[in-house]
C-alpha cells in the first residue's frame, strides 16, 4: 500500500492507511453533500460552508477549486495527477498561488467529488484551503535543500498539519489562520506577514527551538508580526502554538470581520499584554499531553525519507564547460540556481513567469514535462514557491545543462527568479469575484516591457507584486514595488507603493502618489527603475537606493507629466 | 485596455444573471414569461424599466433556489452600443465573455 518508496520520492511525507482512510471518508462525505444539494435537500446557504470546507469557491466564470500542497512539496506523481485533472475537468491548465496551493478555475460542482476522489488516490486533498481554520502551513521552497538551512521546517509543518486538520477547537476560529515556518537565517517565506511566523533554529548544544512572531498580515490593515518569544524548546512547539490559538479563539473578535484577524487582537491588546496571555495559557497547557516527544519528531522525519545523494564535488568540469560555452545557460544558473547543502547538487527554480505570460499558470503539458524532469533529475520531488514558481530542489550540477535545455525548449527556462520579471500577481478581475481591477494584464505588460534578460539582471533584485483588491493576495504591501488595483467610478486604476520588503527586514510599502491608469502604471514602473539606476551606488539593491535617496526623486519623475 | 468604454450616451438597461448550480456556468435570464435561461448575453432579456427588472429578479431568484438551478442571481446594468450589448462594469463584461487574458477561454472562445 505504501506506494511512495522512500529515497526515490525524496523528502515527501508518505501517508499511511489511517491518513488515506481519513481523506477517503471526507471525499465520500462531500459526495453525499453534493448529492443532497443537487436534489434540493440542502439550500445554498446550508451548502456553501460545506463546499468551502472542501476548497470549492464560486468565482466569476465557474467554481474554483483550491487544492492544498502542504508546505509546497509535491511528488512527480502528484503533479501528473494535477495535470490530468486540469485536462479532464478544467481547461488544460492550473494556477499556482502565493500560498503554495494550486487553483483550478473552471470546475463543475457535479465533477468535484470525482476530482477529490482522484486527488485522494495520490494522497492529496482540498481540506482547509478555505474557511476559518488553520490554512496550509507555508514554508521555504528550498526546505531540506538550502545550504543555509539549520533545521528542516517540513517536519514541523507536517506536525502542524496533522495536529490542526479538523481539530475541533480550531475549525471555527474567528477568522482564517495562516502559519509560515522557516529553518534558515534567511526569510524566503514572508514570515512576518503571517498570523504566526516561526523560525526554527538550534542552540549551542544543537537542540531545536523556535522563535515566534505573531500578528502579521496583509489585507485591509497590514501589520508586521511581533516577536513574542525568542526560544520555545522543541518539546513545547505544539503547546505554545496551542496557547496562541486559544488566546486568539477566546479574545479574537467575531462581531466584525474586518477586526477578526489575530493581527488586530495583538495590536489592540498590545504586544506585552498579548504575550503575557499566551505565556499564562502556555503555563497551564505545558505537560505530558502537549509534549512533542523526540520519538514523534523522529518518526515524522523518517516518513519523509531522504534523497539518496551521491558523493560529488561542487562545480564539476562538465558544468563549468557548459556555462563557458553557453552564456544563456550561465545566466540562468546565475539567476535561477541556488547552492545546495550537499556538494555537487543545486536547487533550480523553474520560472512560471515568461515575459508577457500569466504569473503562476502552468498548462497540463508543462506540468507533465516538469513531473518527468523531477523524476529524471530531482528524486521525483518538486516544490511550489510563494512567488508562484516551481522548484527542483536536488539537481546534480552536472545535469543542470540537460535540465535547462529541456526547460528552455518548452518556454520554462526564463532566467528571472527574484528579478523584475518575476512578478507576483493575484488572479484579479479576470477571475476573482472580489476584485476591483485586473492584475494579470498589468503583470504581462510590465514583464513584456522588461523582457530583456540582460537588462533584468542589470537591474537586479526587485520584486513587483500586484493585487486586484485590498485583500492583498498578491502581497503588494511587501513588494519593493507594489501595485494595488482600485475602482474609481467603474474604471480600473492602480495605486503604486514602494519600499515593501517580505524578508527578515520586513517593511510595508508607502504609497507613492495618486492612482494611475494601467498604461500609466507600466510607464511609472519604467520611470522608477530609471531613477533607481541613475542614483544607485555600487551593489545597491533597489530598496537600498530608495532608503538612501527617499521617495522624492521617484515621485517627481513618476508624476512629472501630471 | 479598451474594456473601459466611456460612451455614456445610450440608455442603461438591466439584465439578470446567475451561475448555474451544477456546473457554475454563467447564465442569463431569457426573454419571455417562462423564466428560461440562456448562456449568451446576446440572447438575454433586457429590461428598460427598473420595476420590471425587480419583479423579474424576484421571480428568477425564487425559481433558481426552488428548482435548485442557479446561485448568485442578480441584475446588472448594460448599454447597447452600435448594436452590441456592453455591460457597464468591467466585471460583468468579463463574466459575459471570459478572462481578458485568455481569449481562447470562456464564452468569447466560441463566438
Ligand atoms: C480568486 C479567489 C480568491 C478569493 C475569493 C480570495 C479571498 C481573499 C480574502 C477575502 C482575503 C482577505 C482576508 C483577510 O486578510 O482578512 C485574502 C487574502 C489573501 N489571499 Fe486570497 N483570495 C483568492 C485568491 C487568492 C490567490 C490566487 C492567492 C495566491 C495567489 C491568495 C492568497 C492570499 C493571500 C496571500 C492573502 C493575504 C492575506 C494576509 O496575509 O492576511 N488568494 N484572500
Ligand atoms: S487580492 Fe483581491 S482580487 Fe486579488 S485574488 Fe485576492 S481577493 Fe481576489
Amino acid at each position: 500500500m505504501n506506494h511512495i518508496a522512500p529515497g526515490r520520492n525524496a523528502g515527501v511525507y508518505s501517508y499511511d492507511d489511517i491518513d488515506r482512510r481519513f481523506v477517503a471518508e471526507r471525499v465520500e462525505q462531500f459526495r453525499a453533500q453534493v448529492e443532497r444539494r443537487l436534489s434540493g435537500e440542502l439550500t445554498e446557504d446550508e451548502f456553501k460552508p460545506l463546499r468551502l470546507m472542501n476548497g470549492l469557491y464560486l468565482q466569476l466564470h465557474a467554481y474554483m477549486l483550491r487544492i492544498a500542497v502542504p508546505y509546497g512539496v509535491l511528488t512527480a506523481r502528484q503533479l501528473r495527477k494535477l495535470a490530468e485533472i486540469g485536462r479532464k475537468y478544467d481547461k488544460g491548465y492550473g494556477h499556482f498561488t502565493t500560498r503554495q496551493n494550486l487553483q483550478f478555475n473552471w470546475i463543475k460542482l457535479e465533477d468535484t467529488p470525482a476530482i477529490l476522489h482522484e486527488l485522494a488516490e495520490v494522497d492529496m486533498h482540498a481540506l482547509q484551503t478555505s474557511g476559518n481554520c488553520v490554512r496550509n502551513v507555508t514554508t521555504d521552497q528550498f526546505v531540506g535543500a538550502a545550504r543555509d538551512e539549520v533545521v528542516d521546517g517540513r517536519v514541523y509543518a507536517e506536525i502542524l498539519r496533522q495536529w490542526t486538520t479538523l481539530h475541533p477547537e480550531f475549525t471555527f476560529l474567528p477568522r482564517k489562520f495562516k502559519i509560515a515556518i522557516m529553518g534558515s537565517d534567511a526569510d524566503r517565506a514572508a514570515i512576518r506577514v503571517h498570523d504566526v511566523g516561526v523560525f526554527a533554529k538550534r542552540n549551542e548544544r544543537g537542540e531545536v527551538g523556535f522563535t515566534f512572531y505573531v500578528g502579521g498580515g496583509l489585507g485591509r490593515s497590514p501589520f508586521i508580526g511581533k516577536l513574542i518569544r525568542d526560544w520555545v524548546p522543541e518539546e513545547d512547539f505544539v503547546a505554545y502554538l496551542e496557547a496562541i490559538l486559544r488566546v486568539y479563539n477566546q479574545y479574537g473578535r467575531r462581531d466584525n470581520i474586518y477586526k477578526a484577524r489575530i493581527k488586530i487582537l495583538v495590536h489592540e491588546l498590545g504586544q506585552e499584554k498579548f504575550t503575557q496571555e499566551v505565556e499564562e495559557e502556555f503555563a497551564r497547557l505545558r505537560g505530558p499531553k502537549y509534549r512533542l516527544a523526540p520519538e514523534v519528531v523522529d518518526e515524522i522525519r523518517r516518513r519523509f525519507g531522504g534523497p539518496a545523494y551521491e558523493t560529488l564535488t561542487d562545480e564539476p568540469e562538465s558544468f563549468q564547460a557548459a556555462k563557458a560555452a553557453n552564456p544563456d545557460f550561465a545566466r540562468w544558473v546565475a539567476v535561477n540556481v541556488l547552492a545546495h547543502k550537499v556538494p555537487g547538487y543545486a536547487a533550480a527554480t523553474i520560472s512560471l513567469k515568461p515575459a508577457g505570460g500569466i504569473p503562476g499558470d502552468a498548462t497540463s503539458e508543462q506540468m507533465e514535462l516538469i513531473a518527468d524532469l523531477a523524476d529524471a533529475h530531482s528524486f521525483g520531488e518538486l516544490r511550489v514557491s510563494h512567488a508562484q514558481n516551481l522548484v527542483l530542489a536536488h539537481v546534480r550540477q552536472d545535469e543542470l545543462f540537460t535540465l535547462w535545455t529541456a526547460l528552455e525548449a518548452n518556454g520554462l527556462g526564463t532566467p528571472n527568479a527574484g528579478l523584475i520579471g518575476d512578478i507576483i500577481a493575484c488572479p484579479g478581475l479576470d477571475y476573482c469575484a472580489l476584485a476591483n481591477a485586473r492584475s494579470i494584464p498589468l503583470a504581462q505588460a510590465i514583464s513584456a516591457r522588461f523582457a530583456d534578460p540582460a537588462r533584468q539582471q542589470t537591474i537586479g533584485e526587485l520584486g513587483i507584486k500586484i493585487s486586484g483588491c485590498i485583500n492583498a493576495c498578491g502581497h503588494h504591501h511587501v513588494g519593493a514595488i507594489g501595485i494595488l488595483g482600485v475602482d474609481k467610478k467603474g474604471e480600473e486604476f492602480y495605486q503604486i507603493t514602494v519600499g515593501g520588503d517580505p524578508t527578515l527586514t520586513t517593511a510595508i510599502g508607502d504609497i507613492l502618489g495618486p492612482a494611475v491608469t494601467a498604461d500609466e502604471t507600466v510607464d511609472a514602473i519604467e520611470a522608477i527603475v530609471e531613477v533607481y539606476l541613475s542614483n544607485r551606488h555600487d551593489g545597491e539593491r533597489f530598496i537600498d537606493t530608495l532608503k538612501r535617496v527617499g521617495h522624492g526623486p521617484f515621485k517627481e519623475r513618476v508624476y512629472a507629466a501630471h | 485596455m479598451a474594456l473601459n468604454d466611456k460612451s455614456k450616451n445610450e440608455a442603461v438597461l438591466k439584465t439578470i444573471t446567475a451561475n448555474r448550480l451544477r456546473d457554475g456556468e454563467v447564465i442569463f435570464l431569457a426573454p419571455g414569461p417562462d423564466l428560461g435561461w440562456v448562456e449568451r448575453l446576446d440572447e438575454a432579456a433586457l429590461f428598460e424599466d427598473a420595476d420590471a427588472a425587480e419583479t423579474a429578479l424576484a421571480a428568477a431568484k425564487a425559481q433558481a433556489e426552488g428548482e435548485r438551478f442557479a446561485v448568485d442571481v442578480y441584475a446588472f446594468d448594460l448599454r447597447v452600443t452600435d448594436g452590441r450589448r456592453v455591460p457597464v462594469k468591467t466585471r460583468e463584461r468579463i463574466r459575459a465573455l471570459g478572462p481578458t487574458v485568455r481569449i481562447d477561454l470562456g464564452k468569447q472562445a466560441a463566438a
